[in-house]
């Protein structure tokens, strides 16, 4: 099993961050490497158990489900579905903490997956570098950081 | 029911913020709000369970237990348990996360509380800012890069330059030979800190109990030693009583004087008068305020009373024969040689006792008309504790202020009865706990010291280096008066 961890300071308060990355299907609104999203059957975005179609920039297409929602800890939890990357049992989570210090929020992102052990490196430096960091730069750039 | 959260990020690596928040024992020694903080019942500060005794700067006294403690979360919770403010069924939290953007780190500091009606919004604050936003604060001035700097990965570097030295570290407690020199950074100095060059360093038994683990006051690593003098480099912010330049001295925990160089908190110093040298502090301060409470404050000695003490040529003992015999009692000295008998008549013990064909009890009422001694101050332990009990006359007091030879062990106080004896078991700690006990005993010594009461002699010198040498000389009872280090690569000052 493999882990990744990133986190990050946003420079605005919990709840406006929150309000940007709560919406399931708001990935292309904020992440730079997402081009494209869609909510399978219709449903609403914040229906735990919803599947995301999302196309990546690079043309690569991913479904992930949503398995926890939660607007009291500030946190998403989905698991992948289908991908280009190779991975199973791939669960996630963002969450949100708000820093009472400067009204900053405090944001992590993790995940666990499996995957052939000769590609751990690889992908961990991916997902935890152009996946989760490439996304907390995007929002420090709309936030301040 | 009040909860309570702050949280910030410190620009430091987590393991730089985790080293100082994880000792339970250790926020008298960062947060600006604790005087000073002991753990009960000689437990660990990283034991689930261990309370923390201690005392706000605003004089008020709280317990705190800690309930759970976790290196892999870099988390802890506690309970208060007893506190001089209202907060009832207190729970807090400490939890640090790591940015991984930047190498900084997450803290957040939490709580739930009952508090007196009406009190919620005032406690609720004391708590966020007088508590927590402090304590942010002082361990950001600790352990942020300077801000004038790019954040680079090097852990723990303090706001401004620390200043080298060297000292000596044991690595793990055992014997002498585990005290080796290493290089080390006196930071520069917080609120309420002063940082020193010293110059003299005292070696007192108390160093080799703390080096044996005996006694839990040095967890290994770290550096020796309760006493020494130097010279103020600079001052923290609001300290107002110390100036660059002073002479000064210290004697008193926490450990970690074998060092040339060392931040103190400034509560701790005494300004040195001019009649007494950094040698002469650092060789006689502990010794010294340890006498002047053994004899003016445990037991007050006075005109006719029967004195016996033990070790009466070393450090302890040679000051409280001279001190003694000046107070008009009669001093008799125990002791294992001729020269140190020699010793303990030159510094004013009217009669020695010495190991012979009788016991110590038989030669002290032999010398007291069958009588026994009023007062008897041992700090031998296990090998003298009988003798003594059996020497004392009636309503005798025994003062058991130190352990050299071992353990003691337990005793059936019922025994005591034969003679209505009382034993005391003074410590240092209890006599020199806030800055006008030590101000008033440190006024009576240096006052001693000046009218030539009480002379401090220094019967060793040994390079900081060699404080292994100094310490096998010391507990293979070699030396006679006092045991001083000298950093080495300083000279004592003088005044």
């Amino acid at each position: 099993m493999a882990q990744v961890y990133a986190s990050s300071v946003i420079g605005a308060p919990a709840d406006q961050v929150w309000a940007a990355i709560r919406d399931f299907n708001g990935l292309p609104n904020w992440h730079p490497a997402i081009a494209e999203s869609r909510i399978e059957g219709g449903a609403p975005a914040d229906q735990v158990g919803c599947v995301r179609a999302f196309r990546l920039k690079d043309g690569g297409f991913i479904r992930e489900r949503l398995l926890a929602l939660s607007d009291y800890d500030l946190s998403c939890t989905y698991s992948i579905l289908e991908s280009p990357m190779g991975v199973e049992n791939y669960v996630a989570t963002l969450k949100l903490t708000p820093i009472t210090d400067g009204g900053r929020s405090f944001a992590e992102w993790s995940a666990e997956f499996d995957c052939p052990p000769e590609r751990e490196a690889e992908l961990v430096t991916l997902i935890g570098g152009e996946v989760f960091q490439g996304g907390f730069d995007s929002l420090k750039d709309r936030f301040g950081g | 029911m009040v909860r309570v959260r702050r949280s910030t990020v410190i620009d430091a690596p987590i393991a730089a913020v985790w080293e100082l928040l994880r000792d339970f024992n250790g926020h008298d020694r960062w947060h600006p709000a604790v005087d000073r903080s002991a753990i009960e019942r000689g437990l660990r500060a990283d034991q689930v369970g261990a309370v923390r005794d201690f005392v706000l700067t605003g004089g008020e006294r709280l317990r705190e237990q800690l309930l759970s403690l976790s290196d892999k979360d870099h988390s802890f919770r506690y309970a208060i348990v007893e506190s001089e403010i209202p907060l009832q069924n207190y729970v807090a939290d400490v939890s640090l996360k790591p940015v991984t953007d930047g190498d900084r780190t997450f803290w957040s500091w939490s709580s739930r509380f009952d508090a007196p009606r009406g009190r919620e919004q005032e406690l609720g604050q004391l708590v966020a800012e007088g508590v927590y936003e402090a304590g942010f604060e002082a361990i950001r001035a600790r352990v942020e890069r300077p801000a004038t700097s790019a954040p680079t990965p090097s852990p723990s570097a303090a706001s401004g330059p620390a200043m080298e030295g060297t000292a000596m570290v044991i690595d793990r407690h055992g014997g002498p030979e585990l005290l080796h020199p290493a290089r080390i950074a006196a930071p520069p100095p917080g609120p309420g800190e002063v940082r020193l060059r010293q110059t003299a360093i005292g070696v007192n038994f108390v160093d080799v109990y703390c080096r044996t683990g005996h006694f839990d006051l040095l967890e290994p690593p770290g550096i020796l030693g309760m006493e020494a003098a130097g010279v103020v480099l600079d001052v923290g912010q609001s300290v107002r009583h110390l100036a660059p330049g002073q002479r000064v001295a210290y004697a008193c925990p926490p450990v970690g004087a074998y060092a040339s160089v060392r931040t103190v908190p400034a509560a701790l110093l005494v300004p040195l008068p001019d009649g007494i040298d950094d040698e002469t502090a650092a060789a006689g301060l502990l010794k010294g305020m340890t006498a002047e409470f053994l004899l003016h404050r445990v037991h007050t000695v006075s005109r006719g009373e029967t004195v016996l003490i033990y070790a009466p040529a070393g450090g302890v003992g040679r000051i409280l024969c001279q001190w003694a015999n000046h107070l008009g009692a009669t001093v008799i000295g125990a002791t294992s040689t001729e020269e140190k008998a020699r010793l303990a008549r030159a510094a004013g013990a009217h009669h020695i006792v010495l190991p012979g064909e009788t016991s110590l009890e038989e030669q002290v009422r032999g010398l007291t008309n069958g009588r026994g001694a009023d007062v008897i101050y041992d700090a031998v332990g296990r090998d003298s504790f009988a003798h003594s009990v059996a020497a004392l006359a009636p309503c005798g007091h025994l003062v058991s202020f130190g352990q050299a030879s071992g353990p003691i062990g337990s005793w059936d106080i019922g025994a005591l009865a034969s003679n209505s004896a009382t034993i005391s078991r003074p410590n240092f700690a209890h006599y020199t706990d806030t800055p006008e006990k030590v101000a008033a005993i440190t006024e009576r010594l240096f006052d001693a010291i000046a009218r030539r009461i009480v002379t401090i002699e220094i019967g060793q010198r040994f390079p900081l280096s060699q404080a292994a040498e100094a310490h096998r000389a010391l507990e293979g009872r070699e030396t006679t008066g006092s045991t001083i280090l000298i950093p080495d690569d300083t000279k004592a000052g003088r005044p």
